[in-house]
């Protein structure tokens, strides 16, 4: 145990320092979700005054916390793509071959992506904050919201990681993100659920991102609502790709990190 | 010149149609932001005020911009590319034309994004979008596409020039992308109630493009509308040009 600590406290501090070091990292995954922020609260305003729109705490907070989510996971696709760098540069079989536990590999990536979406939140809630919004849940409501966007960034890392280390190449960014960016974005982003139609709402019924949605909102508000279907969501998507992620190291290890 | 213009407009076609990737997403990408949003936001129809009652009417004007956007990536790129590996250099060794080196890069740009945009004219049509200016309103928004090809075209070209990198020009993207989500892209100006927001997307050029291409969409025919929409795109598209051919001839002095 005290190895798989000791490799993962070396990764997740290579990590942090190349992303600190470097700005064209940390730029995008600083100003991206703020952007997002300031588009959909700013110029979608408007929206909340369609009938049937019944979130107490403005718009403002009805989109934070869709921000505060995507930047959770999108911090471990971001984290991903440096597991990617990491394996075209040769690295990345440096470490395979030196690390006595590689599950510590796993998690200094995790670690990392942690500490890296730690500061996103911050900078978007202190946004957030200056820019009104309103919140209506106490400390343990938004103590379980942020658990809640920790959770989705876990399962962010760990999907990311699984394709990184199977796929090995930059090329493989496409696949890590896209299928995050569609999975958030077939949920209700822009209204509640129970104000969308058609195909959209078939989607976004069974999609697990909605459960994180409106559970993450119903804190931001104070009526916590399905909050414990969403952490089941959650924990069981970290779950199962953690399974994804360790398979795919022994991918990795079979190819011989090539 | 003509012939020159053309072996240059053929080749960028060419080689824009030989990477699958730069073929597929400036199609796909667009049509499926606009699926998502549409399917999301079609309660803002029900505000007092919306031109429409259909969010995908008013949300087809997107992609003809953003597919422009993906347009000035593609031959930004592939003009930096061709800097960086030496086959501007040796280009300059033949008789070539300069003028017909950025003329016939914009032609393939030309060619490639109104097969775009005939496509999401097709999808639009295919969904069940009413086209209100008919006919004649298709060939308009095809001549406004055009030129507002050509402008975003030359900006990706200028900054090729420029830098001579093809990752300076994707750094451009997420600037461009700002200046799409800053706008009317998802609701008309005078339904967004944030003052800061509304201010900018007034600024915005990129409200004017939008507009003037929804206008033949949902209303039919807006004189003012069109006149901002092609006032704008001409600006702009001046402007591009003009830098572009600077930054062609120092380019040129410094090779």
């Amino acid at each position: 145990m005290t190895r798989t600590l000791a490799v993962a406290e070396g990764v997740a501090w290579r990590v942090l320092r190349n992303v600190f070091k470097n700005p064209s990292l940390l730029v995008p995954s600083l100003v991206f979700p703020l952007f997002f922020f300031t588009a959909f609260a700013g110029g979608l305003a408007g929206i909340s005054r369609a009938p049937g729109f019944d979130f107490p705490d403005g718009y403002t907070a009805f989109q934070f916390v869709f921000v505060l989510l995507q930047s959770a996971a999108f911090s471990g696709v971001f984290t991903g793509f440096g597991i990617a760098r990491d394996f075209e540069r040769g690295f990345a079989k440096r470490l395979l071959i030196a690390a006595p536990r590689r599950g510590g590999i796993l998690l200094g990536y995790a670690l990392a992506a942690i500490v890296r979406w730690a500061l996103v939140a911050v900078l978007l809630t202190v946004v957030a904050l200056a820019a009104g919004m309103e919140v209506g849940g106490n400390g343990v409501d938004l103590f379980g919201l942020y658990a809640l966007a920790l959770l989705v960034n876990v399962a962010g890392i760990l999907w990311a990681t699984g394709v990184a280390m199977r796929l090995r190449t930059m090329q493989a960014g496409p696949v890590m993100q896209f299928p995050v960016f569609i999975t958030l974005f077939l949920a209700p982003v822009y209204v509640p659920l129970s104000l969308l139609t058609g195909w959209i709402k078939a989607l976004a019924t069974v999609n697990p991102a909605t459960r994180f949605l409106e559970a993450g909102r119903s804190l931001l508000a104070g009526a916590p609502h399905e909050v414990a279907l969403a952490f089941g969501a959650a924990l069981g998507l970290g779950l199962l790709f953690a399974l994804w992620a360790l398979r795919g190291l022994r991918s990795a290890e079979r190819a011989g990190a090539a | 010149m003509t012939l020159q213009i053309w072996s240059i407009a053929r080749r960028q076609i060419v080689r824009t149609l030989r990477q699958p990737a730069a073929v597929f997403f400036p199609v796909a990408f667009p049509l499926a932001l606009m699926a998502v949003n549409a399917g999301g936001l079609t309660p803002a129809t029900r505000l007092p005020g919306f031109p429409t009652d259909s969010f995908y009417a008013f949300a087809l004007a997107v992609p003809f911009i953003q597919g422009s956007l993906f347009a000035t990536m593609n031959a930004g790129t592939d003009l930096a590319r061709d800097i960086q590996e030496g086959f501007f250099n040796r280009l300059q060794l033949t008789p070539l034309n300069p003028a017909a080196l950025l003329l016939g890069l914009l032609g393939g740009v030309v060619a490639m994004g109104l097969v775009q945009a005939v496509i999401y004219l097709g999808v639009g049509l295919a969904i069940g979008v009413e086209f209100h200016a008919g006919a004649l309103g298709v060939v308009v928004l095809l001549a406004l596409a055009t030129l507002i090809l050509i402008g975003f075209g030359a900006i990706g070209a200028t900054m090729a020039l420029r830098t001579g990198s093809g990752e300076a020009v994707q750094g451009l993207f997420p600037a461009l992308f700002v200046f799409l989500f800053i706008s009317s892209m998802n609701m008309p100006r005078d339904l967004i109630p944030i003052d800061w927001f509304r201010i900018a997307a007034t600024a915005n050029p990129i409200s004017y493009l939008l507009e003037g291409v929804r206008s033949l969409i949902i209303t039919g025919w807006d004189g003012q509308a069109l006149a901002l929409g092609f006032g704008v795109a001409a600006a702009v598209t001046a402007a591009a040009l003009v830098a572009a051919t600077r930054s062609l001839r120092t380019r040129m002095e410094r090779t």
